[in-house]
């Protein structure tokens, strides 16, 4: 009960921060048809922004900035590269993102060296929320729900609520009759990616000093990121929310629960030893296979159900 | 009667090597470069410039093979190196079993086991891949290849974890009766798998299969309309993509006589991705002159510095912008002017352009390198030199002059790209008026 409530909160978070991550990214591979690689390095870079201004003006302060650098950042890569790149077509955008991939990585161990930064939880915030049998749950983790959450409502007020956000909405579906409605669908699109980098960079903030923040943590997220957002389907926040909290949950229980097929086996009877043929594959533990997980979910939706759980077309 | 059978075989002759000469010059240029770095006082060739080759051969097979995928087919995969990798692992197990059961098999057939290898991962990965198009494509190739590199490194037997499997080649099954301990012995058998792969590919482009994969690449509706199914298309052009992927992995397993997990790895994919597309994935060869670029780069370039990759990565950006058919796109784009005769009047303009860029190019170079010595290498003990040049790398000077070369350079380059573009526009109209350009 114990280890399964802790896993259960870990995993909330977690799926949290994908969402965070993912959201942004649905919008803008939802309206655009661009899938963004450079997505999980607008998340490295509001992780060391933040520990950059952090050590200047503090955590707060560096809460608010870092997000709105890595936000105007993605109005420029947009505005000035992928417009340019767009009359190339779809692999001519992807390609390009992905070059930034490999160019941002590389500034960022330009400035900020190899190894990881010493970025850490703002100290008033570095203290024991609750007590569950007898392990903490450190507030810095709520805190990290509470931002998230609020990020949640507000993305959700401003598509529903907005006018901007009511023709965003339509443009995720019907792009072309948008456009042919007299909204500048170039400048929603410009905002939209400009948000979705922003988010990606305050997933930053709060993820890179609960994990760490170090030259490798794009390359790290970046594909679980592409996973929630296939998996969630096209056009769908929704079919996001939910596939970043399975995400969340499987990881985190996969780490825990250290069984195997041998395992399984062994309940009927059968009992796995070095001689059996395959034993190698079926005394592989679940915690193991846990970073795999997501791109066998990965290729299995595509293969079965291309437009993911809820989408609106395939991918 | 002898007489005019000769003059035909003459005939055949000439008309063989009009048709052909790139590919006898390109096979003349492979045998006689390892001989450039010949070092006569001890009689051996360079062990560091036959590797370079070496590599440049085999990756410039991935590369075209690559392209049978994302050229020929349309199709952008994240995971080729899946295909490259698994390759190398048949090779590396095959070699060890002949040494192990003295079965004779030819150290030379190695490659194509290598491609025998590609084209089993090919029928299984491709199986699944090959069901979806465009970007659904991308991803499953991306989540198999993260799937397989992940996997590497848990399954020992076949894989052998970190450590990979280590094999050795020289082992006396040669039906030539080479050893196969040089280098150069090593480079010469690549040399020719190289070209015969070289060869295949080629005419499988001509072949009812590789045009059907480009008719599946340009109208993916129509060819359906015209009774054929894409996925059936798709599916066997990424097979036979396997097939030469394989080999190109079976040519690494022999020259580097260990295979890791690296060669499954998603940079091996991206560097495959990289030399086709600077390459050009719009024309046969493009991708072999990619690959000898990548390969350049990352052997000759990062001796100097480890910021390699950042110039690699800027190059591509800027290809992606500015020239979507890559270096042989560059080169094709000359061709309206040069058949008018009238290349001579582009030499002005270039001399022009040239200027400016040089100077943007030192001070965005000079740039980066003072960066990366300051975060990383001077933490190393490194001592800060460019190009024998030595300033204090903590000097304001060098800085400044830095930033300034590169926005002067830039400014300098937009006033001038201008007038080389009105040169260029007003030879195009020419070569328009002419006919030359539609």
């Amino acid at each position: 009960m114990e280890v399964f409530v802790v896993s259960l909160l870990n995993g909330l978070v977690y799926g949290m921060l994908l969402f965070m991550l993912a959201s942004g990214l649905t919008l803008i591979f939802s309206m655009m048809g661009v899938l963004n690689f450079a997505h999980a390095s607008a998340y490295m870079l509001g992780a060391y922004l933040a520990y950059t201004l952090s050590l200047y003006v503090g955590f707060w302060i560096a809460l608010i900035l870092a997000p709105i650098l890595c936000g105007l950042m993605g109005a420029a890569i947009e505005m000035w590269g992928l417009r340019r790149v767009h009359k190339n077509g779809h692999i001519a955008e992807l390609l390009y993102t992905f070059g930034l991939v490999l160019i941002i990585e590389k500034v960022v161990q330009m400035t900020w060296g190899l190894i990881a930064v010493p970025y850490r939880i703002p100290s008033g915030l570095d203290f024991a929320l609750f007590d569950l049998w007898g392990t903490d749950f450190p507030a810095y983790r709520g805190f990290m729900l509470l931002i998230s959450a609020l990020m949640f409502l507000s993305i959700w007020l401003g598509l529903t609520r907005t006018r901007i956000g009511l023709v965003i909405q339509a443009a995720l579906t019907h792009p072309d009759m948008v456009g042919a409605l007299g909204h500048n669908v170039p400048r929603v699109f410009t905002i939209v990616f400009a948000a979705g980098t922003a988010l990606a960079g305050l997933a930053g903030v709060i993820g890179g000093n609960y994990r760490v923040t170090e030259p490798s943590m794009a390359f790290s997220m970046g594909p679980i990121v592409f996973v929630v957002v296939v998996f969630g389907g096209l056009g769908s926040l929704t079919g996001c929310f939910i596939a970043s909290i399975l995400m969340g949950m499987i990881q985190t229980f996969a780490v825990v629960l250290d069984y195997s097929l041998a395992d399984l086996l062994a309940v009927f009877g059968f009992i796995v030893t070095k001689a059996t043929p395959g034993s190698e594959f079926l005394m592989v533990t679940l915690p193991r296979i846990a970073a795999l997980l997501p791109f066998i979910l990965l290729v299995l939706i595509l293969v079965l159900r291309p437009r993911g759980l809820m989408g609106t077309r395939d991918t | 009667m002898s007489m005019s059978a000769n003059a035909a075989g003459a005939m055949t002759a000439s008309s063989f090597l009009r048709r052909h000469w790139v590919w006898l010059a390109m096979l003349a240029l492979m045998l006689v470069l390892p001989w450039a770095f010949y070092d006569h006082d001890r009689g051996r060739h360079s062990g560091f410039a036959v590797t370079l080759l070496s590599e440049m051969a085999l990756m410039s097979i991935f590369a075209l093979s690559y392209n049978m995928l994302m050229g020929q087919a349309g199709l952008l995969s994240f995971g080729h190196a899946v295909l490259f990798g698994v390759g190398a692992f048949f090779v590396a197990h095959t070699l060890n079993f002949i040494k192990a059961s003295g079965l004779p098999i030819p150290v030379e057939l190695m490659p194509l086991v290598g491609g025998i290898g590609g084209l089993v991962c090919g029928v299984i990965t491709g199986y699944v891949a090959t069901k979806q198009r465009a970007t659904a494509f991308a991803m499953i190739t991306l989540g198999v290849g993260e799937l397989l590199t992940a996997a590497a490194l848990m399954f020992m037997t076949f894989f052998g974890g970190e450590g990979g499997i280590t094999t050795n080649r020289a082992i006396d099954t040669s039906i030539l009766g080479i050893a196969y301990t040089k280098p150069i012995q090593v480079y010469y058998l690549l040399v020719f798998w190289a070209m015969i792969a070289a060869v295949l590919m080629y005419l499988q482009t001509q072949t009812p299969l590789g045009r059907m994969a480009n008719a599946t690449r340009d109208n993916f509706e129509r060819t359906q309309f015209v009774g054929y199914d894409p996925q059936v298309i798709r599916y066997w052009q990424y097979i036979l993509s396997g097939f030469f992927a394989g080999i190109a992995g079976g040519m690494y397993c022999l020259v580097y006589e260990i295979v890791t997990f690296d060669t499954l790895a998603a940079v091996k994919s991206a560097n495959a991705l990289l030399a086709t597309y600077i390459g050009g994935a719009i024309g046969f060869i493009g991708p072999i002159m990619g690959a000898v670029l990548v390969v350049g780069m990352q052997s000759g370039i990062s001796l100097y510095t480890s910021s390699w990759l950042l110039y690699l990565g800027v190059i591509f950006i800027l290809m992606v912008i500015y020239a979507p058919g890559g270096l042989l796109g560059l080169i094709a784009m000359h061709i309206p002017i040069a058949r008018m005769g009238r290349l001579g009047e582009l030499a002005v303009p270039y001399a022009r352009v040239f200027v400016p860029t040089l100077i943007m190019t030192v001070g965005f170079v000079l740039f980066v390198e003072l960066a990366t010595h300051q975060t990383i290498n001077a933490a190393q003990g490194k001592k800060f030199s460019l190009l024998g040049f030595a300033p204090n790398p903590g000097g304001t000077v060098v800085w400044v002059a830095a930033i300034v070369a590169m926005i002067a350079g830039a400014l300098w380059l937009r006033h001038a790209g201008r007038g080389f573009m009105a040169k260029w526009n007003a030879l195009m109209e020419d070569a328009k008026a002419q006919g030359i350009v539609v």
